[in-house]
């Protein structure tokens, strides 16, 4: 009995120191180093393995860091400028400076502007309902208002309002990511510097439809009429395919064509109504004038011929 | 000749199911359907290219005059269904529920271009030569009329080194509620058989087989009874299953052979046509009558008269229905082609197009989509899957938009049949997400 015990015990432990030697030796072998930078830049990174900065996950994006000789094309949107300083003073590198961006929905077709023509019963997802038709509406480049953006958002950023069926970007919480901008199968949403004082102004709207199509269908479609290019007084403004789009490089955010939107298709973040307003004053006073002075010019044609 | 009939039913082996099959426009002779006033024409009823259009708005066209030619060997012209003056050229909504270019064309008259010989006299003598005749057909712009609309004279150019023993004319007609196929054959027989060898003559085989389901009894008969003039064709009796008229189904129910994964009917050496399609190459080949009409089955359980019209090209939908009786108030959905396979239409002014095989009209109560629940795991969508695939884990890879696996597990050879959605117990909506992937799939092979 005795015998058994020990010479189990025996067997055991020497196959264990034995196992124990074997693994020594493999794991100095191949030992694989790894450069200690990387584990500290992940550290600094905000870990929501969002692929924001394009690359599968923090600790992949902390990899690519490491490797980079610099850092002007990689950039975390979560983490902003703080996060890039804090990683190129790990590395030795120079910080770039990158301003921030914000998700901006370029679809203003709610409910009450823009009928349902017909009823989807589908599976709630954009993408499936995309394949299947153009959408529940007259507008066929309008949002389908399912909601992938909002399931697809890691931060609780992007939510529909169910009043107008559009999607409405939180901006204290969109981290430009980027998730919802590739999740919307109609390309409604983009990427937009968040802008001085986060005003910015855009268009809200995709219509490619020739203006009286788009119009019909929706009545805050822009129909390319050009009265908003006509008014910037910095070329920020170009019209193609029956659709005004706004340059965020040229705009300065005057707002000027805001006002002058028939359809109010363009959108004015932020920018204080109490300008808007002053503007719109303005706009009138002139109107104003120009009718005055028609009137003046017909009543001295007419004396002229009396 | 050899007619097989009765007790020799044959069918395919792998899935299926078995809907009710509610033929309710069966008995409903086919009747042609007033010109209508104004006939919108897409440019793009066809798989491949678009055809390039030849007129312009003011241009006077007669019924049967090509106004869009085919661009490309993959695609198919377009003729004017009707005779009156070219209006708006421009985008515009179709079936297919997105918008497309069409050509729209006010009625005037009805004059049909001077080389279309409209007697209704059967010509039985073919003259022409094989090459002829795929000419003939091009010329027509004959497009398969079972749904697909596949170019017709691409499928009768077979590759080389290619063999064809076997030609099987598709009038299975699977599909619940739809006749349009049934009562062709039926009004039509002589015509689909002299087609039929026109098809043969055109591929080079001696035999064709004509496939009719065993819910169609009295196609079977009639068609059997006509064979003793034709040479080389016979009539095989199918057990009524779904999806027996997909190409691959039905060559394995009548020859017993598999089209390979990702193959087509021909490298098993058989070539498929729908007796629509075959009847428009009679027309097209003995008549010089391009495709510019086609029977359309208007069917459902409230509307008033179930019927089978011949239908101009480009008519409205919603004529269709004026003239079966009317839109039912408890109509829910109107459906382009049959209630399996077809697609719900969100206007019901879209035209008719080649590949417009039927009108279904679902009751509300009927129409709506059940509650989703979870998988169970049954295996019940596995079991009917003629294909072979595994649908519910199709759908869990295509909603985590896993796209190399769900290439892997041939979720391209996926037909759409919908076998899987209609018997899953959870209601959960499988074709849906299939068709994500496969798109999905689509878009990483082209990129």
């Amino acid at each position: 009995m005795n015998e058994t015990v020990i010479s189990t015990i025996l067997i055991l432990t020497s196959l264990g120191i034995v196992a124990a030697i074997i693994l020594y030796l493999v794991s100095k072998r191949f030992y694989v180093k790894e450069d200690p930078r990387i584990a500290e830049v992940e550290e600094a990174l905000p870990a929501t393995n969002c692929g924001g900065c394009g690359q599968p996950g923090c600790r992949a994006f902390a990899e690519a860091l490491v490797k980079a000789s610099d850092l002007s094309e990689l950039h975390c949107p979560v983490g902003g400028n703080e996060v890039m300083k804090e990683v190129a003073d790990i590395l030795g590198l120079e910080a770039v400076e990158k301003d921030p961006y914000i998700a901006v929905v370029r679809c203003s077709g709610s409910f009450e502007h823009r009928k349902k023509t017909n009823i989807y019963d589908g599976s709630a997802s954009c993408t499936i309902a995309a394949e299947l038709y153009s959408g529940d509406t007259g507008c066929a480049y309008g949002c389908l208002g399912l909601g992938e953006c909002e399931d697809v958002c890691d931060f609780d950023a992007i939510h529909i309002n169910p009043i107008t069926g559009l999607p409405v970007v939180i901006e204290d919480k969109c981290t430009a990511c980027n998730a919802c901008v590739t999740a919307c199968p109609k390309d409604i949403i983009e990427l937009w510097p968040v802008g001085r004082k986060s005003q910015r102004i855009y268009v809200a709207c995709i219509n490619e439809d020739k203006g009286g199509t788009a119009r019909k269908s929706c009545s805050v479609a822009c129909s390319g009429c050009s009265k908003c290019m006509e008014e910037c007084g910095y070329d920020a403004i170009s019209i193609s395919n029956n659709l005004a789009s706004i340059d965020f490089e040229k705009c300065k955010l005057c707002a000027k064509c805001v006002g002058v939107c028939d359809a109010q298709s363009i959108i004015a973040d932020n920018i204080p109504i109490a300008r808007l307003e002053k503007l719109e004053a303005k706009r009138q006073r002139e109107a104003e004038k120009k009718k005055l002075e028609a009137q003046k010019a017909k009543e001295a044609a007419k004396a002229a011929k009396a | 000749m050899s007619i097989n009939l009765g007790n020799t039913l044959k069918t395919f082996h792998q899935g299926g199911i078995h809907p009710d099959d509610a033929k309710l426009s069966a008995d409903a002779a086919i009747k042609p359907l007033p010109t209508p006033k104004i006939v919108t024409i897409p440019i793009a009823q066809h798989i491949g290219k678009p055809a390039k259009i030849l007129v312009q708005r003011g241009d006077m066209v007669k019924a049967g005059q090509i106004i869009a030619t085919h661009e490309g060997f993959v695609s198919a012209n377009i003729h004017s269904s009707v005779c009156g003056k070219v209006g708006v050229i421009d985008e515009m909504m179709d079936s297919t529920g997105f918008k497309h270019t069409a050509i729209t064309v006010r009625v005037k008259g009805d004059d049909w271009a001077e080389e279309i010989d409209l007697s209704k006299d059967l010509n039985r003598s073919i003259n022409d030569s094989a090459k002829e005749i795929v000419e003939k057909i091009m010329a027509a712009g004959v497009v398969g009329m079972g749904g697909a609309a596949f170019p017709s004279h691409v499928k009768l150019s077979v590759p080389e080194g290619k063999q064809v023993d076997h030609l099987l004319i598709n009038g299975v007609e699977c599909e619940p509620f739809l006749t349009a196929d049934h009562r062709l054959m039926l009004e039509r027989p002589e015509e689909i058989l002299v087609g039929t060898q026109i098809l043969m003559r055109a591929l080079g085989v001696k035999k064709a087989v004509i496939c009719i389901e065993d819910n169609k009894h009295d196609a079977i008969d009639l068609m059997s009874s006509k064979l003793e003039d034709y040479e080389g064709i016979s009539v095989q009796g199918l057990q009524v299953k779904y999806p027996q008229g997909g190409e691959k189904q039905l060559i394995q129910a009548v020859l017993d052979r598999e089209v390979p994964s990702g193959g087509l009917p021909v490298d098993v050496g058989a070539i498929v046509h729908n007796v629509g399609t075959t009847y428009a190459v009679y027309q097209a080949v003995q008549k010089n009558k391009p495709l510019v009409e086609r029977v359309v089955t208007v069917t459902g359980r409230s509307l008033e008269t179930p019927s089978n019209f011949l239908v101009r090209i480009g008519t409205p939908v919603v004529n269709l229905i004026a003239e079966a009786g009317g839109l039912p108030e408890q109509a829910g959905k109107v459906v382009s082609g049959g209630p399996m396979m077809g697609k719900a239409i969100a206007d019901l002014n879209v035209p008719i197009a080649k590949a417009t095989s039927g009108i279904l009209i679902i009751d509300e109560e009927e129409s709506k989509r059940e509650q989703e629940y979870n998988c169970l795991h049954c295996g019940k969508c596995v079991e009917v899957c003629p294909i072979g695939l595994e649908p519910y884990y199709l759908m869990l890879l295509a909603k985590n938009h896993k796209t190399s696996e769900t290439s892997q597990e041939h979720i391209l050879d996926c037909m759409e049949c919908g076998s899987c959605s209609w018997v899953c117990p959870s209601n959960r909506p499988i074709l849906d997400y299939i068709r994500l992937g496969k798109s999905e799939v689509k878009k990483t092979q082209t990129a």
